[in-house]
């Protein structure tokens, strides 16, 4: 019945895709129904993209890059990673959410950043906590390490969440509309300052929005279009 | 559009520098801030209890039905130096300590199965709707027929008194964790017991301490009440059982003197170790004001 998103953009045809969702279809339970949230979407990011999936709220966007994250699995088609399916949520794809929550409150700053490393098992000791300052620097918080979340503006929390995504250093950075919640100056600043960490980095994005504006200033490589009026029909 | 009221035009206010207006930062004064202190105030209520209590008991003038704070204090210190006083503490608190203890750890596995597993869940929320309404003393009757006169008994029933009430918090500060928070720590790859240890637990905290601080209150009122009714295990007992005898050898003060002491403990674990666990934790990551 539900005619879920579908999509028209165009894309390159890409030598080697760093991701690729190959007809992938989406669904989820709740309570009385069944809902298709994405149908056969393909597209294919390669390394260093800024690829941003653009669509209205309750589009299906966010469960794609929540099936891109692992914690979904696909009715239909297949994603993959550098050629390896996905199958769990690892730290190989570091989420950014735009919620506040996501910096775990007991601890700091520098522990939120050197934690996911070493709970990851990707650094311990001196190493993660070397590379936590780096990144801390990057996002000019280096003032703010010992402060707990709680103590920080929305802006600078964002700031934390983008720089324990990339001290991970992760294949894919997957960020849900990441500057929702922040105010309209906070977040064009924010913005810009993605802009210029992907220029010094060139680490590969995929950005989740419903703003046309947020998409403009990251200069897209690639837009996925969904279609409103029948994303909203299967919202209801 | 063009509807801008010219005699309200525009204006762009400049920022003042702090030198060009007067108090930013103001010291308060001395009785301003004496009053601001918590333990001051509260002191000062105790204070003029005790003057009331002082006072009224004088003029009653009946040590066997209410005895000055005097007399109260007296009894007190000659509980303590005999060193009846403190053993008869001492009792109570291993007691509790051990059911506490023993609470916990079960308390800890029952949300454990109840995170792990769907049918784990509906037992402890099953288990903990039927038992945390029973008061644990309901219980001690039946619990001296299975365990006889002794510790062991009232061990089973400050087992009881701990265990629903911190399971039942644990479990829904568990359930309350957000899904950002959740999906954070999958994110990072943790799984079963590290993802308990390192997210579930600490996202959980502030329910958790008030498991503990419940399970704590009622444990000791529990305790004491339970060593009213019987208190004798191999010639000793506890804090419970000093009141009853005192009130049997007509000895008024010294009733008064245990209940004083069943409040001091009381009132040194909440507002010490207690209050320190809280501030060094919930307070500071503000998750609790």
């Amino acid at each position: 019945m539900a005619n879920p998103a579908t999509v028209t953009g165009a894309h390159n045809a890409a030598p080697v895709p760093h991701l690729s969702v190959e007809g992938v279809t989406l669904q989820y339970k709740t309570k009385e129904h069944l809902v298709t949230a994405a149908y056969r979407i393909d597209f294919n990011v390669l390394k260093s993209d800024r690829f941003v999936l653009l669509g209205p709220s309750g589009c299906g966007k966010s469960t794609i890059l929540k099936a891109i994250g692992g914690y979904m699995k696909p009715v239909e088609g297949k994603i993959a990673l550098k050629g390896r399916e996905i199958g769990k949520p690892g730290p190989d794809r570091m989420m950014v959410f735009q919620e506040f929550d996501q910096l775990l409150p007991w601890m700091t700053v520098k522990q939120n950043v050197t934690f996911a490393l070493t709970a990851s098992g990707r650094l311990r000791g001196n190493a993660a906590d070397e590379r936590a300052m780096q990144y801390i620097e990057k996002v000019n918080l280096a003032n703010f390490v010992d402060s707990y979340p709680h103590m920080l503006s929305g802006g600078m929390k964002a700031r934390v969440a983008i720089a324990r995504g990339m001290a991970m250093e992760p294949d894919i950075l997957l960020m849900d509309e990441p500057f929702a919640a922040l105010d309209a100056l906070t977040r064009r600043k924010m913005q810009d300052e993605l802009l210029q960490l992907w220029e010094d980095t060139k680490f590969t994005i995929l950005f989740v929005t419903h703003s046309i504006p947020e998409t403009l200033s990251g200069r897209v490589h690639e837009l996925l279009f969904a279609d409103e009026v029948e994303a909203e029909a299967t919202h209801d | 559009m063009t509807d801008l009221d010219v005699t309200r035009p525009e204006f762009i206010r400049k920022g003042n520098t702090s030198n060009t207006f007067g108090v930013v930062e103001k010291p308060l004064s001395l009785t301003e801030r004496i009053y601001d202190i918590n333990w001051v105030r509260k002191a000062f209520i105790i204070l003029v209890l005790a003057v009331i209590w002082q006072v009224y008991a004088s003029y009653v003038n009946n040590v066997l039905l209410f005895p000055t704070l005097l007399e109260t204090f007296r009894a007190l210190i000659d509980g303590l130096w005999s060193g009846g006083l403190l053993k008869r503490a001492w009792f109570s608190l291993s007691l509790l300590l051990q059911g506490y203890a023993i609470g916990l750890l079960l308390a800890a596995i029952f949300t454990g199965i109840a995170i792990g597993t769907r049918i784990g869940q509906d037992l402890l929320e099953t288990l903990t709707s039927m038992f945390n309404p029973l008061p644990a003393i309901a219980l001690l009757p039946l619990s001296l027929l299975w365990f006889g006169l002794g510790s062991a008994s009232l061990i089973f029933v400050l087992i009881h008194s701990v265990l629903w009430a911190v399971a039942l918090n644990t479990h829904s500060g568990f359930k309350s964790v957000s899904t950002t928070m959740r999906m954070v720590g999958r994110n990072y790859g943790l799984t079963g017991t590290s993802y308990i240890i390192k997210i579930l637990i600490p996202a959980a905290f502030p329910s958790i301490l008030t498991g503990l601080k419940i399970g704590w209150a009622f444990a000791w009122r529990t305790l004491i009440a339970a060593e009213l009714v019987f208190g004798v295990s191999s010639g000793s007992g506890g804090l419970g059982w000093f009141i009853f005898e005192k009130k049997n050898q007509l000895e008024i003060p010294g009733v008064f003197a245990g209940l004083l002491s069943v409040i001091l403990i009381g009132l040194l674990v909440e507002n010490f170790i207690f209050r320190v666990v809280e501030a060094r934790t919930v307070r500071k990551w503000g998750m609790q004001s």
